[in-house]
This record gives C-alpha cells, sequence and structure tokens, in this order.
C-alpha cells in the first residue's frame, strides 16, 4: 500500500504534539521559573530561598532516608514474593492478584488506611491496651515520637509499593527460558546456588527497572505523608506543594521540583552504571 | 516428586533399607525438611496475603461504624454496622461535587489517553519505521519521570489561557501520566494479532482501515478496554496534580488533602473507603493485563 510509508508517523504524532504541550512545554518552564529570580532576572535565588527556610534539610534528609529505607525492603520482599509465586500451582493466579491488590490503591487512600490503625485511638493502640502492653491511648504520629512516625510511613510505603516491584519481577522471571535452571538441576546445583547464579542474574534487567521506577516513586511520596504526619515531617514533596499552595511562591517550588528531578536524574544513571545489563540481555 | 511421598515415609521408618539403596538415599533425605518447608511455605504466602487484606479490611470496619466508635476508645473489630459514618460523608458539604469531578477527570483522561495512545501502539506494533526506537524510548522514560511536578507551571499556563481550576484542564496533566502506559498496552496487545488476519481482510478487498475495524478491533477490544481502565484508575487515585490544579472543583482526593486539618475523621476514612473501592474493583476486572502493562517486556 502505498501511503504506509507515512501512515506510522500519522499514528504516533498525536501523542507525540500531546507529550510535547503538556510534557516538555511544561518541563522546559519549570526550569525558566525555578532560576527566574523575583526580581526577573536569571539567578539562584529561589535555590537560595528553598535552602534557607528551615524545612529544607529535614525534609530532603526524610526522603533520601525513607528511599533508603524502604526501596531495599520492597526488594527484598518482592524477590521473594516472586520466588514463591513461580512455586505455587493452585491459588497462584488468586494469591497474586490479592498481593496486587496495593497497586491500585492510591497513596491517599493508603494512608488514610494505616492513618486508621496507627493513630491515637486506632486499631494498633486498641490491640496494645487489649494485651496489656500500654494503659493509655498513646500518639504516635507527631513529631514528639519522630521515630514512629518516621516507622508509621516505612510500613504504610512498604504496604502500598511492593506490589509495583513485585508485577515487574513477576513478570521478568516469566522471561527466562526454563532450559537454564533445568540444567542447573541436572549439575546438581542447589536451589540456592540456582537462585544466585541463575536466577537473579537472569533477572537483572527486571530488577533495574523495577528499582528505578520504584525508587523515583519513592522520592514522590507525598500523600501517605500528609495523612500520617501532616507538616510534622516534611518531605520534598509535600514542600513543594506548601511553597505552591499555601505560601503561592511558585518560583520556590519550582525550584523543589527541580531539585526532585536532579535527584532522579541521578539516581537513575547510577542504577544503569552499577546495575549494567550486558545489551544481549536487554 | 509428589507421587513418592508414600515411600519417603517407609523408607525414613526402614532405614536399614535405605542405606541398601545409597542412590535412592540421597533423593529421599530431604523429604522431611520437605514438609517442613511446605508449611513455612504455606505459612509465609497466608502472612503476606493478610498482611495487603487485614489493612484494608481495617478501613472497611472503620467506615461502617459509628461517629462515636471511629473516635472513641478502645477500638472493637465487632462495629455497630451502621451507615451512618457514610451517611454523614455522603451529606457533607462538597463531597459529592468532588465526587463527580473525580469521575469527570477520570472519564477525559480515560479517553484522552485512548484516543491518541491506540493508535500509536498500534504504530508501534506494525509498522518499522525511522524514529521508532527514540519514540518507544520516550514512552518508556516518561512513565518514570515525575509527572505531577509538571502541574506547577501547568498551573500558571492554565491560568492564562483561561482553563485553570477546570476538570478538563487536570485530565490533560493526567493524560500525560496515563498515555505511556496506553501506548505500550496497546503495542503489545496489537503485536499479539497475527497480522496475516489483517493480510487475510486486505485480499478481500477491506482497505486498512476497514480491516482495522472489522477484524484487529474486535480481537482487540478487551485488551483496550483494560488500558482505558487503567488509564481511569491513575487520574482515579492522583493526588498531587489535582491537588495543585483544583481549587473550587476540587477532584475527591483533592478535596480529603486539602481539607485535611479542617474535616472530622469519619470524613478521612468514608473518603478512603471511596477511594479504594471502584479501584479494586476495576484492577480486578483488568488483572490479566497487569504484566504486560508494567513488564518488561514492552521493551
Amino acid at each position: 500500500m502505498k501511503h504506509n510509508r507515512w501512515l506510522p508517523y500519522y499514528l504516533i504524532a498525536p501523542s507525540l504534539l500531546f507529550m510535547g504541550a503538556f510534557f516538555l512545554y511544561p518541563f522546559l518552564q519549570i526550569f525558566a521559573e525555578a532560576f527566574t529570580n523575583s526580581d526577573g532576572g536569571v539567578g539562584l535565588g529561589n535555590f537560595s530561598r528553598i535552602i534557607s527556610d528551615f524545612n529544607f534539610w529535614p525534609s530532603l534528609t526524610n526522603t533520601l532516608l525513607l528511599t533508603g529505607v524502604v526501596v531495599p525492603v520492597q526488594l527484598v520482599m518482592a524477590i521473594g514474593m516472586a520466588l514463591m509465586v513461580t512455586k505455587m500451582n493452585k491459588g497462584r493466579d488468586s494469591i497474586l492478584y490479592i498481593w496486587t491488590i496495593p497497586l491500585g490503591i492510591s497513596d491517599l487512600a493508603a494512608g488514610i488506611i494505616w492513618l486508621a490503625i496507627l493513630e491515637q485511638f486506632g486499631f494498633l493502640n486498641s490491640f496494645m491496651s487489649a494485651v496489656n502492653l500500654i494503659d493509655a491511648p498513646t500518639s504516635w504520629l507527631n513529631y514528639q515520637n519522630a521515630f514512629a512516625l518516621f516507622l508509621a510511613v516505612v510500613v504504610a510505603e512498604i504496604w502500598r509499593g511492593t506490589a509495583i516491584v513485585l508485577v515487574i519481577l513477576v513478570s521478568g522471571m516469566g522471561l527466562i527460558p526454563k532450559e537454564y535452571d533445568e540444567a542447573g538441576q541436572v549439575f546438581g546445583a542447589s536451589y540456592w546456588q540456582r537462585l544466585w547464579k541463575i536466577t537473579l542474574p537472569m533477572l537483572r534487567p527486571s530488577i533495574q527497572s523495577a528499582l528505578i521506577l520504584r525508587t523515583l516513586l519513592a522520592l514522590e511520596v507525598f500523600a501517605v505523608v500528609m495523612m500520617l504526619g501532616g507538616s510534622d515531617m516534611p518531605v520534598l514533596m509535600s514542600e513543594t506543594f506548601d511553597w505552591q499552595f499555601l505560601y503561592q511562591q511558585t518560583g520556590a517550588a519550582a525550584a523543589y521540583a527541580v531539585l526532585i528531578m536532579l535527584i532522579s536524574v541521578a539516581i537513575t544513571g547510577c542504577y544503569l552504571k552499577f546495575l549494567n545489563v550486558p545489551k544481549e540481555a536487554r | 516428586m509428589k507421587s513418592s511421598s508414600s515411600e519417603a515415609v517407609m523408607s525414613s521408618s526402614l532405614p536399614s533399607e535405605a542405606s541398601a539403596r545409597p542412590l535412592e538415599q540421597i533423593a529421599h533425605k530431604p523429604r522431611r525438611h520437605d514438609m517442613a518447608w511446605k508449611w513455612l511455605f504455606r505459612a509465609g504466602v497466608a502472612i503476606l496475603v493478610l498482611w495487603v487484606l487485614v489493612p484494608i479490611a481495617l478501613l472497611m470496619l472503620n467506615s461502617i461504624s459509628t461517629p462515636e466508635q471511629i473516635s472513641g476508645w478502645p477500638k472493637t473489630l465487632t462495629p455497630a454496622l451502621s451507615f451512618e459514618t457514610l451517611d454523614f460523608f455522603w451529606h457533607y458539604q462538597g463531597v459529592i461535587s468532588a465526587l463527580g469531578n473525580s469521575l469527570l477527570a477520570a472519564g477525559f483522561t480515560m479517553v484522552i489517553a485512548i484516543v491518541l495512545g491506540a493508535p500509536a501502539g498500534y504504530a508501534l506494533a506494525r509498522f518499522v519505521f525511522p524514529g521508532m526506537n527514540a519514540y518507544r524510548m520516550i514512552i518508556i522514560l516518561s512513565r518514570a519521570f515525575p509527572m505531577p511536578l509538571l502541574a506547577l507551571p501547568l498551573a500558571v499556563i492554565f491560568i492564562r489561557v483561561g482553563i485553570d481550576d477546570s476538570i478538563l484542564g487536570l485530565a490533560m496533566v493526567h493524560a500525560t501520566l496515563a498515555l505511556p502506559f496506553a501506548v505500550l498496552i496497546t503495542s503489545s496487545l496489537f503485536m499479539g494479532i497475527p497480522v496475516e488476519l489483517e493480510e487475510a481482510a486486505w485480499l478481500m478487498g477491506c482497505n486498512r482501515w476497514q480491516a482495522f475495524r472489522r477484524v484487529v478491533l474486535p480481537l482487540a477490544a478487551p485488551g483496550i478496554t483494560a488500558s482505558a481502565v487503567f488509564a481511569f484508575v491513575i487520574s482515579w487515585n492522583e493526588v498531587f496534580a489535582s491537588a495543585i490544579l483544583t481549587v473550587q472543583n476540587r477532584t475527591l482526593t483533592a478535596f480529603l488533602v486539602q481539607s485535611l486539618s479542617e474535616s472530622p475523621a469519619e470524613i478521612k476514612y468514608a473518603g478512603g473507603l471511596i477511594l479504594v473501592v471502584p479501584a479494586l474493583l476495576f484492577l480486578f476486572a483488568i488483572r490479566k493485563y497487569l504484566f504486560s502493562m508494567w513488564g518488561i517486556s514492552n521493551r
């Protein structure tokens, strides 16, 4: 057919134009705003303003710490769950569905769910008082119990975000040809040997994508923290929201956005470098 | 392996016979461990299932309790089974319109993502063209980009264009989130439909469009529906951009975040339930397609 040569371009053009208008343009605009001083000149005024704010360092360390704790735990859990799934016969689909349920739950709803459990008059305190661990309802979710609050966010994030790692790993495991594992068995390799020498190395591309995706999502943590900690636990996204929405300082908010993007890019670069996937394995 | 388990019991009760068959002994030695492992395995699966389900059940428990029970102490696992909380939520100022806005935004997002994404998915599945890999890379990378941040400059741009605080404007942002998924899932979908079917239709006198509509589309319809539903869920669940871009016409998530401090506790729990339930149902409907959406098989 004659028009074939141009047809694919006609087909992708609408989506490209749309992404150009609503992705590329605002992307450039965010940089322009972040590097524009309040007097209209180009400079780092917005950045020095957010850095001198007393919430800057807490929000940065909270976000990085949260990512550093949550992502490794999720990776280990998801690998374990994915290995369990491959061992299942009947019930595999139902269990996999249940394990992926949090994927469909918004971070806001996840925050509310864990608020119901962890708040002062919540289910955890009720349970602990029923077994005589505490006498009176204790409030965990405030800055006086900073560690408990941090732990609460960690638990909620692990609960919500492990499903996506699991889905990526399970579909990655489906791509590993069975012959490799069988060959390992024939040569007498134990389960652990096969796991470390065959399954995990073969899974590296999936682990890489899962880590990148999950880390970037962890850096964007917002609603879970808002629900559980409010302003008692600042993170980068909540600061961005406050500067934009409460203080109406779009330049400072844009500076935060640029910071989040730069951290995202840097971490993605590290993953790509250190978990280097050979081209033929892709 | 399984069928020999009765044999394993025998050989362990008769050690002398087992030693006479060294090879079999090697094969049988871990049997007792096997049973322990099996139970450990089942326990692990059960714990992880409970880990996912119990928190959701507790939220549901809260939303069918009375408001007094929600703020009462201590909590019981036997709620009053009242619809008072949900009823209160339903009549709370701004809830109905927030719910409507959420549905509307999700509906727009769904339409934009599919109308723009499905043709691109078809192009990726059926053609080899210069620039194809670059396009694919853009789509895959944008999946990991912190999209909601783009709401910041768009808030200013939308004021200039005159669609600030509008559901349509918000849907545009949500569509940039959903579009990459729509492209990737539809392309893997079309790849699964043999091109020969289309060619047969061409031979029978259909043009490309007719062949697509009569042969490919009916086969792809369930998958396209699934990616539409996924786009819906993305918009339904999104918090940050919604909270930035809508002020008067708030979506449900924006409503819950913006009224965090002033709204009573039962509003949060009932709102949480209303957020969770449709997402769960939709996810159940499209569970078969989840893996082609997130899997690396799309690369």
